[in-house]
């Protein structure tokens, strides 16, 4: 009976007796990532259920991420497949305006400056001794997009996945944090200070409707590897535009996307196992996403003063830190920065253009590099 | 392949490759505004 008595107990302490410290380290994370969301309000709709998804997946012996198990479950069934990241571009699609970017088309060109990290941090991966696939996906965290960095990750470096998306989702909640030194330092007061005339509404509801059904079809034909990412995403745009299907707009952009995020997120979180996430190489990819999107708003300040010159002033360089994926946080930091240096700068139209610009380079930039890497034989 | 090799090809072609993508798009987009223009009567009767 005695002997009974103590293996009954001896259940109930196992999972302490089998926690290790790796496990310990990752539950504060996870609970980091919880505060994060819940009291800072950085990305709370991933950030909380990828936290919980962090404290579940480091309890011992719940093997939830065992065959079988609920989180592999999800795992497999929406990560594995893809299916997780292009449902929710479906929904950014339907919630997306990209009119600012079609009243003034030359803003395409920021969004593809604001990918330039990609490319940039893809070398700097290669050098510290990653594998080609591996610095893809390092890469892609300067797509500032989180689906699409999760969608390439997923695929063809799943064992990154955890440091990707944290990375990516991280990052692009401190866009706030990170962009307003590089756009001081790399620009002058008085290219600060410019004042852009405001845009009058000049696209038809036919070139608006025609828009996602161009990129989709020549997006497609020069990347068609991916024709996934571009495809739902101007899905969504078109169901949206058109006006004819507002049900399934809605239950894209609203229920989907919901259900989506909260299974994507809690997927994420359970790919931070301590054994698995705790490496040297996560502090890496961290630090190299961090660089890429550095990289990202210096490339595009840059192209802004660019324009700047070829404008004779006309066009703020500030708004090519906004050719970033981050939509529509970029955008207010560049309209808040602007009004720093002058009260009466309206710039958020202009941003807002090169923001919605620089959420179709990430879904390009990422199409082309599959393609590329497709043509070189590498996947 | 080696990766210097690989690297260089993924910056050149890859953005290369999505700045044309985006300069193309940006071109046609231009195009469109002139061939269907902006009609306030249309979008008010919609």
């Amino acid at each position: 009976m005695l002997e009974a008595f103590a293996n009954g107990f001896s259940g109930l302490l196992a999972g302490f007796m089998h926690l290790q410290i790796s496990n310990v380290v990752m539950i504060i994370v996870g609970c980091v990532l919880l505060y994060l969301g819940i009291k800072k309000d950085f990305e709370p709709l991933l950030l909380v259920p990828i936290g919980f998804g962090c404290i579940l997946v480091n309890i011992p012996l719940a093997n939830l991420m065992e065959p079988h198990g609920f989180l592999r479950t999800i795992y497999d069934a929406g990560i594995m497949t893809e299916l997780f990241p292009l449902l929710i571009f479906v929904g950014i699609g339907a919630m997306t305006d990209f009119s600012p970017v079609l009243e003034n088309p030359v803003t395409f060109l920021l969004g593809a400056a604001g990918q330039c990290g990609i490319f940039l941090t893809l070398g700097l991966a290669l050098a510290l001794g990653f594998t080609e696939l591996d610095a893809v996906a390092i890469g892609v965290i300067g797509a500032c997009d989180g689906p699409t960095a999760i969608y390439v990750t997923a695929k063809y470096a799943p064992h990154l996945l955890g440091a990707v998306s944290v990375a990516a989702y991280s990052y692009m909640s401190l866009v706030p944090v990170i962009q307003p030194p590089i756009m001081r330092a790399l620009t002058t007061e008085k290219e600060r200070m410019v004042v852009m005339r405001a845009t009058r509404k000049s696209v038809s509801k036919t070139t608006r409707i025609l828009f996602p059904l161009v990129i989709t079809i020549l997006g497609g034909l020069i990347a068609p590897m991916g024709l996934p990412l571009l495809g739902t995403i101007m899905l969504g745009n078109l169901m949206r535009e058109c006006g004819a299907v507002e049900r399934l707009t809605k239950a894209s952009a609203n229920e989907i996307a919901n259900v989506v995020t909260l299974l994507l997120g809690i997927s994420i979180g359970a790919t931070m196992d301590g054994k698995i996430f705790l490496q040297k190489q996560t502090l890496i990819v961290l630090a190299l996403g961090f660089v890429a999107i550095c990289l990202d708003t210096a490339c595009g300040v840059l192209l802004g003063k660019v324009l700047y010159i070829t404008s004779k002033g006309k066009i703020n360089p500030l708004i090519g830190a906004a050719g970033i994926s981050a939509f529509p946080m970029s955008a207010r930091v560049v309209m808040k920065e602007g009004q720093k240096y002058n009260k009466k700068n309206y710039l958020l139209m202009h941003a807002m253009g090169a923001n919605a610009a620089g959420q179709i380079g990430s879904v390009i930039a990422a199409a082309v590099m599959l393609s590329v890497l497709k043509g070189m034989g590498i996947i | 392949m080696d990766k210097l090799t690989f690297g260089v090809t993924m910056l050149v072609v890859g953005m290369g490759g999505t700045l044309l993508t985006l300069g193309i798009i940006s071109a046609i987009i231009a195009l469109m505004k002139k061939i269907f223009p902006y009609k306030k009567e249309e979008e008010e009767k919609a």
